[in-house]
């Protein structure tokens, strides 16, 4: 008998009890997120595991009184803005380190080496510092260009592109292909997938920041959704079906996301959980 | 010299592709943790300004004190709880959804959902489960009876239970991380390797112990770094669900919340705050270190 048959029976029965009961203990808290976030104010703490009422009143406090769509839209625009100049800039330099001739270049790669071993957290009490200086607290630049260049994309995309033969690229000049033909019509063909995975990684990595946000915001239009909602929860405890709509409204997005990108997921986070 | 021209002629490209790079690494990465180790030893007015040297000593007095080395202890036993059951969960969920069964795309799904859940998500979500006032669980009259720390004075603010509760949300919060990664690493099992030893009789446990879990310990080394990192790094938790409490034994101060918790007592003392970041990095490097030490020679890579 084969392994992968499916069991017979009561030990397939048995197998779906267990995978029915582990499902439903894990999705408890969305279940009552959900609940509580679709029913009235008054309604909320009595019998909290039943859906005995509905609204959608609260969902659409949530996006204007809390402000949440506000918060969105400025999570969309930093993560996007992130994660595409992380692209541009991790292409730009794995292509370097991969097929430029420079001096020095031992040494430089070192430096980016060795920032892969600096956790964010003990970078920021100086970054705090460095934005506040520039004068860019509680703007998009303070949130953004700390996080525009990443040795982590630089090294996966750098393994790519040094599969690609010397002899290609010395072809490709011979027939008088630059390098950023070359880079156009072979290198970036070649990382496609792996850009979509590093793409995914960057903009998930993006979108849940929580500490730096929280350390450069203080101005309320510059919240993202991650301390949009702590604000949410430490202003309005009183209306826990608030805070429940606006948790709903910030997992939403993500979570079509990763529907779509599912592949890209699994590929991303196995190549590069490290600066998770 | 055909070489060495080429080797100058690719300079100005070089410069252009690795600059920004470059400039946006030293700028916010490397100088950061320079610029930390040097304020670590100095001491600022509190709004982080007019900063003066006192003295290396700093860093030996924080190490001493009672505050770092609870906040130490705290993180330490917040990574004993999540890591082991973390990864445990993680692995017996992917063994039990690692089987060509219909409908099993859908409970994988559901298994790896927590992993669309940001911190802030996923503590508010737990929040409103444990919150004594508001919460779900302390507002279930059956349950409260059972167990009556959850109303009061609640599983937050309970010195007993608040750390653990901070965990269980931590460890939800990983769940669907942790899955996918050893769901990634099972499928890398080959099927006749399984299909050999249940022919030679061995039954499932034993093709568990002996073929699963030797192929996968890549994967359960690599899962184990980044729990445990996260353990040490972690922050929006405390930040959401006990602001590093309850108080006075501050239960949840981890070292991470130490530095830049709002109820921290070094929070607005930059020359502290860098000299604990530096401690933490130091510590994180050598406990990555260990682990691949330790685990490393016992780690089945394959050919």
């Amino acid at each position: 008998m084969a392994l992968d048959t499916p069991p017979k029976g009561w030990r397939s029965f048995a197998r779906y009890s267990m995978l029915t009961i582990v499902a439903l203990f894990i999705l408890f808290p969305v279940y009552t997120t959900v609940i509580a976030a679709l029913k009235p104010g008054n309604k909320v703490l009595d019998n909290p595991l039943v859906p005995d009422a509905f609204t959608l009143d609260v969902l659409k406090d949530a996006w204007t009184q809390g402000r949440l769509g506000r918060y969105l839209m400025n999570t969309t625009v930093v993560a996007f803005i992130v994660t595409s100049v992380q692209l541009v800039t991790s292409i730009a330099s794995a292509y370097a380190f991969s097929f430029l001739k420079f001096p020095m270049k031992r040494l430089v790669f070192g430096i980016f080496l060795s920032t892969l071993l600096v956790p964010l957290e003990v970078t920021l009490v100086v970054n705090r510092r460095t934005i506040d200086s520039l004068g860019w607290l509680n703007s998009f630049q303070g949130l953004t260009i700390p996080f525009v260049a990443t040795a982590f994309g630089t090294f996966l995309l750098r393994q790519v592109f040094m599969q690609i033969p010397p002899d290609l690229r010395e072809a490709a000049q011979m027939d008088g292909l630059g390098h950023w033909g070359f880079m156009k019509e072979v290198a970036i063909p070649l990382v496609r997938p792996t850009l979509g995975a590093l793409g995914l990684f960057s903009f998930l990595a993006s979108w849940n920041q929580y500490l730096w946000p929280s350390l450069i915001t203080t101005e309320d239009d510059m919240n993202t959704l991650q301390t949009g909602l702590r604000l949410l929860a430490s202003s309005d405890l009183d209306k826990p079906n608030l805070i429940m709509a606006g948790t709903i409204i910030a997992a939403v997005p993500i979570l079509i996301v990763l529907v779509v990108f599912q592949k890209q997921l699994v590929r991303g986070l196995t190549a590069g959980a490290v600066k998770g | 010299m055909a070489v060495k021209t080429r080797r100058l002629r690719d300079i100005p490209l070089a410069f252009t592709m690795l600059g920004p790079s470059l400039l946006v690494l030293l700028t916010f990465v490397l100088y950061p943790l320079g610029k930390a180790v040097w304020l670590g030893q100095q001491t600022c007015n509190v709004q982080g300004k007019n900063c003066k040297s006192v003295g290396w000593g700093q860093y030996t007095t924080v190490v001493k004190s009672d505050q770092f080395q609870h906040a130490l202890w705290v993180t330490v036993k917040f990574a004993l709880i999540t890591v082991p059951i973390g990864l445990a969960l993680g692995v017996g969920l992917a063994v039990l959804a690692d089987k060509q069964l219909r409908g099993m795309r859908f409970f994988r799904t559901i298994f790896s959902s927590t992993i669309a859940t940001s911190v802030a998500v996923a503590s508010l979500m737990w929040l409103f489960l444990l919150q004594p006032s508001v919460g779900v669980l302390a507002n279930l009259g059956w349950l409260r009876d059972i167990f009556p720390v959850i109303k009061e004075p609640g599983l937050l603010k309970d010195p007993g239970t608040a750390l653990w509760s901070v965990g269980i949300s931590s460890i939800w919060a990983n769940l669907g991380f942790t899955f996918i990664l050893v769901t990634a690493g099972l499928q890398s099992v080959p099927k006749e390797m399984h299909e050999s030893a249940y022919v030679d009789g061995a039954g499932g446990w034993m093709r568990f112990t002996n073929i699963t879990l030797p192929l996968i310990s890549p994967t359960l080394l690599f899962t184990t770094v980044v729990l445990t990192s996260r353990a040490f790094q972690a922050y929006g938790e405390m930040d959401l669900l006990t602001n590093g409490g309850p108080v006075p034994q501050d239960s949840t101060t981890t070292v991470t919340y130490l530095i830049y918790g709002s109820s921290s007592i070094i929070k607005n003392n930059d020359g502290l705050q860098a000299a604990v970041a530096v401690l933490l990095f130091l510590i994180l490097l050598a406990l990555s270190a260990l682990q691949f030490r330790g685990f490393g020679k016992r780690v089945h890579y394959g050919s």
